[in-house]
């Protein structure tokens, strides 16, 4: 997939003027959010599963190595294989070759980030396979060449007449006088042309919420029930996962699970937890014959040790962006790559790196509300202020941006100096803020006052102020 | 050098761990062994009674149907009564589960019970769950010939049998109940925790039931 996450700023005014998407996020602004704040205050214990689920990852991620060793070794002892890919490439051709060794034509797929990561879809097309995505979300986005927008709902870009229109457009074979008014118009015509693509595959592939150390155990979590079709019906399952889902054990898994849930669309429960354990069993009557499991590091591991090591604990619930101000303005699309909103103004530049991705950290007004309801207490603004120390110290910010922040640096170290100059200041910018006391325009600052007028300030500056209080309460 | 090599390396660097550290690997295995609970929500913690309660209003609330009977003989005839007023054929699917063909199906003269994994052309697929979660109103599914996990999907209707006794308080103790049948450290193949029928959300966010799974999935508690 093409990254334009150096071209942020175009997309996202180009997401502003976009009267479609707008209608769009306006299901984000008013349906996770209520949703999953009733499924939060439902559960008393819900806080303290927070801190439970977050030393499990702590302490996954601490003995990490230990873990993936443990986890291969159940996989291989239940008849599994497993495969270790450093980088998206060598991914890439480990499916292509357990594909090829099938002789696989038609592949399906259950919703999976980290295959967008690798940009899965388009390299199988290229090497003759074809892959069909079987979450309805998915589905949509494939016929329309997209990628997904959001992470756990990937067309939430899109209106419900663009996906009727996508339908009567690629779905010619059916009567063009059908019914499509109706979402569950919708729903049932794909419901239908997708049961016979998974007849038709040869391989299916899933991601992976969690893989468990102590079964060699994968786990997805869906509510349509594709992703289990999808690995029950083709004679081979691969499940692709990130190094960094791995937890010890069963009891760790199901911690993590009450607060996926509930963060993610306000349910209990999802309505499909399916745990794979190796391909089918001697007197089993279905499920796959062969099960694979390719560990993806990809630039996790460069993650571990660092500031940014506590984003590994990321489930990939979708509340950071679900509450974000920003995402709501301007969708996924914007962020230019696979993980949009605030977990992906973070993880983004890890994964390709803070020259492209510097805009995304420095689009947030750090208001917080990601890391309030981060269901593993994610330090989301923090770790985007590291990025933007780190652009700064690498010289990426434009110069008018460098020279202005140098700029206020030297009176900010100068603090004598700083209160001189802003006694001087503030009441002239008091006075030329006229009448109403604000700002219809201002020199350097266009793109602010275009949209709305600047408070002046009021005469006096903080110390000014602290000081007068101070001697009044002297008095 | 391996791809596995070279992310255990890095992995191993990066937290400046060494190979064959023995007091890390003791901890490690020392968790894994103990397979320790963590917090359990006060919710599902009652008395069998309420507890068979709290699971078949949860999973009314999530859109499942529940019909509660004092003897699994009349199971059979509840299956019956239910395609007759869905309006279904007088057919069903089911595995070799022992707890399901002992059941006096000849009873019911008219209903034809097939036996072997769904190939997609079924109605109404039969099961009979490992357990259940009161906390969730979820059902534990095993796979095996017994209940094979294409009954789970792909049928329209997904008629599920579970002792009331089978019903624990949290998922906790139903994976307790999972490796005390198979073992320390082993599992099933697959293992279905189902909560409701299918449904999506990805038009608009409007919920509608029946997505790629069963549009209905129809509970029968036997016993409590």
């Amino acid at each position: 997939m093409q990254i334009t996450s150096p071209a942020f700023k175009q997309n996202a005014k180009g997401a502003l003027a976009d009267v479609q998407l707008q209608q769009a996020l306006g299901n984000v602004r008013s349906g996770f959010i209520d949703k999953r704040l009733k499924a939060v205050e439902a559960l008393p214990e819900f806080e303290a599963l927070r801190d439970s689920a977050r030393a499990i990852k702590d302490h996954a991620l601490a003995n990490l190595d230990l873990y993936l060793e443990a986890y291969e070794k159940k996989v291989v002892a239940s008849g599994g294989h497993v495969h270790w890919a450093e980088s998206a490439e060598d991914a890439r051709n480990i499916i292509l070759d357990i594909c090829r060794k099938a002789n696989a034509k038609t592949v399906t797929k259950g919703k999976s980030m980290i295959t967008e990561e690798i940009a899965l879809n388009d390299f199988l097309e290229e090497k003759g396979i074809r892959p069909v995505e079987t979450d309805l979300g998915e589905y949509i986005i494939q016929l329309r060449h997209e990628h997904p927008s959001h992470i756990i709902a990937p067309a939430v870009h899109v209106t419900q007449s663009q996906v009727e229109a996508d339908f009567r457009r690629v779905h010619t074979h059916l009567d063009a006088a059908r019914d499509l008014r109706e979402p569950e118009a919708l729903l049932n015509e794909a419901r239908k042309v997708l049961r016979e693509e998974y007849f038709a595959a040869d391989v299916g592939i899933t991601g992976a919420n969690f893989l468990i150390a102590e079964t060699g155990t994968s786990i997805i979590v869906t509510n349509e029930g594709n992703g289990d079709l999808t690995q029950i019906l083709p004679k081979m399952h691969i499940a692709v996962a990130s190094i960094e889902k791995i937890v010890p054990t069963l009891e760790d898994a199901s911690q993590i699970l009450r607060v996926l849930a509930r963060s993610a669309t306000g349910q209990d429960m999802s309505v499909y937890t399916t745990m794979s354990t190796g391909p089918r069993r001697e007197g089993d009557v279905d499920g796959p014959g062969e099960y694979h499991v390719v560990l993806l590091d990809n630039g996790r591991s460069s993650m571990l040790g660092t500031e940014f090591q506590e984003m590994l604990r990321c489930i990939r619930c979708g509340a950071c962006m679900n509450h974000c101000p920003v995402y709501h303005a301007v969708g996924g699309h914007a962020y230019g790559w696979v993980y949009p909103g605030p977990m992906g103004a973070v993880l983004t530049p890890s994964l390709i790196g803070v020259d492209k991705a510097g805009h995304l950290p420095n689009a947030s007004t750090f208001c917080g509300r990601c890391e309030s309801v981060c269901p593993m207490k994610i330090p989301l603004p923090k770790m985007m202020r590291h990025w933007r120390e780190r652009e700064f110290e690498r010289g990426l910010n434009p110069a008018a941006a460098r020279s202005g922040l140098k700029f206020w640096a030297f009176f900010a170290r100068r603090p004598a100096l700083y209160q001189a100059m802003t006694a001087i200041g503030m009441p002239l910018l008091s006075l030329l803020g006229g009448k109403s006391h604000r700002f219809g325009w201002l020199p350097l600052a266009g793109g602010w006052t275009r949209h709305r007028e600047l408070p002046a300030p009021q005469g006096k500056t903080f110390m000014q102020q602290v000081r007068s209080a101070r001697s009044a309460g002297a008095r | 050098m391996s791809g596995r090599e070279a992310i255990l390396g890095k992995v191993r660097t990066a937290l400046k761990a060494k190979a064959g550290d023995t007091v890390r690997l003791a901890a490690v295995n020392e968790r894994m062994a103990k397979s320790a609970p963590g917090i359990i929500p006060a919710r599902g913690q009652l008395p069998a009674k309420e507890r068979i309660d709290l699971f078949c209003a949860q999973a009314v609330k999530l859109f499942a149907s529940v019909e509660r009977l004092a003897s699994a003989d009349a199971v059979p005839a509840a299956v019956a009564g239910y395609l007759r007023q869905k309006n279904l054929p007088q057919s069903v699917r089911m595995g070799d589960d022992p707890r399901l063909s002992d059941l006096p199906w000849s009873q019911e003269g008219a209903l034809e019970v097939r036996h072997g994994p769904s190939d997609g052309n079924d109605e109404v697929g039969v099961s009979h769950a490992f357990g259940g979660v009161a906390e969730t109103g979820t059902v534990v599914m095993v796979s095996g010939a017994d209940n094979p996990t294409t009954i789970n999907f792909l049928p329209e209707h997904h008629i599920v049998v579970i002792d009331a006794t089978s019903i624990q308080g949290d998922l906790e103790t139903a994976i307790a109940g999972i490796r005390a049948r198979f073992g320390k450290g082993e599992m099933p193949r697959t293992v279905n925790l189902i909560s409701g029928p299918s449904r999506s959300g990805d038009i608009e966010q409007k919920l509608i039931l029946g997505a790629h799974g069963p549009r209905a999935l129809h509970l029968i508690v036997v016993g409590g």
